[in-house]
């Protein structure tokens, strides 16, 4: 039932769109941010998706060789990143990529990522197709969006 | 087992004979039981999980690429944190509490070396250590070594690390590993983990706990 009823949204959706229409307006991207690298360490991008429903299939970017969605497990105590391979955004609540959970790995840098820096990013949805986002590069101490190592010394990290 | 009983009979002549022989036999008995026990106790500590076995010497190389043991920082207390420097989000997001955790903590701060050890010995070169531990904190230690070092250590602390493939290259694999910190006393005694998870002010109010 919630099957049909999800499939009869997604057809009025449609319906409601032009042909040809990107749906990019509805596909919100919320609080990007990542950490510095160093050297050819990967990187950790997060940030905020709104809208939907619709699933992110997969990202890439320029100063990356490949990009892929991850998550970060604990089980017993072990940490552990797995790919993803793809994450259902519905409306109504925001699906979150955050420190200890999901993230976009950078891998295959092609330089090192400095704080100030800003890395854009295509995310590819099964709906709104391409939507392309900005993510600040903060330093290594960073620990949320707009976070600063520096102002925020021994502040708690704003979230 | 020896028992008392099983001694080689002895002849029935001389009659102090029988009686010596079971002391005998019963010392040696308690000898037995005795070593026994040790055994059990070194076993427990040693080769079974639990707060008594975690930690203990360790022979690695430091950041600056001086070879450092366990006993090198006897006299602080160690907290203790096994990761990677190719860790994009749980190491750096543990490590930025500790870092936090360190800076509420003040003076008593002092009395504590945050030490990562890698998991990761065949990229983990003393110059990235000292690059990325030293990114979080001015005072975190990075240590590494041979992969048999590493692996010495990881299994002193009871840690668990495996290599997880993610593609063909020879950089293409990310590292499963036992994300827990650990506090070590002045003396180099294991005194509590440390929730990995938890917010710099959730660390700073374990170690105040725990720290005199």
């Amino acid at each position: 039932m919630r099957r049909l009823l999800i499939a009869l949204f997604l057809t009025c959706m449609a319906a409601l769109n032009a042909p040809g229409t990107a749906h990019a307006q509805a596909m919100q991207v919320l609080e990007p941010w990542m950490r510095a690298t160093q050297a050819d360490r990967p990187a950790a991008v997060y940030l905020q998706l709104a809208g939907g429903p619709d699933r992110l299939l997969g990202v890439a970017s320029d100063v990356a060789g490949r990009a892929e969605l991850h998550e970060t497990i604990v089980e017993d105590g072990v940490a552990k990143m797995r790919p993803v391979a793809g994450v259902l955004v519905s409306p109504g609540a925001r699906t979150r990529f955050a420190p200890g959970g999901m993230h976009i790995m950078l891998l295959d840098l092609k330089k090192p990522l400095k704080e100030g820096d800003v890395v854009r990013l295509a995310l590819t949805f099964e709906r709104a197709k391409v939507v392309t986002v900005n993510v600040p590069v903060q330093g290594m101490r960073a620990t949320g969006p707009g976070s600063d190592a520096h102002a925020g010394h021994g502040a708690p990290a704003r979230r | 087992m020896v028992a008392p009983q099983q001694s080689p009979p002895t002849p029935p002549a001389d009659a102090e004979r029988p009686r010596s022989t079971f002391l005998i036999g019963l010392i040696g008995a308690l000898a037995a039981l005795l070593m026994i026990g040790v055994g059990a106790i070194i076993w427990m500590t040693q080769g079974a999980d639990g707060p008594l076995g975690v930690g203990g010497p360790f022979a690695l190389v430091d950041q600056d690429s001086r070879p450092v043991t366990d006993r090198t920082y006897r006299g602080k207390y160690m907290l203790v944190y096994f990761g990677f420097t190719f860790c994009p989000d749980v190491c750096p997001t543990t490590l930025n509490h500790v870092a936090d955790a360190l800076d509420r903590l003040g003076d008593k701060a002092d009395k504590v070396v945050p030490i990562l050890i890698t998991v990761d010995p065949k990229r983990d070169t003393p110059e990235a250590m000292k690059q990325f531990a030293g990114a979080f904190s001015p005072r975190m230690v990075g240590l590494t070594g041979t992969a048999e070092q590493v692996a010495a250590a990881a299994r002193a602390y009871r840690v668990y690390y495996k290599e997880n493939r993610t593609g063909p290259g020879p950089n293409d694999y990310m590292m499963d590993h036992s994300s827990i910190l650990y506090l070590m006393g002045p003396d180099g005694a294991f005194i509590t983990p440390v929730r990995a998870e938890g917010s710099g002010e959730q660390i700073a109010a374990d170690l105040a706990r725990h720290i005199k």
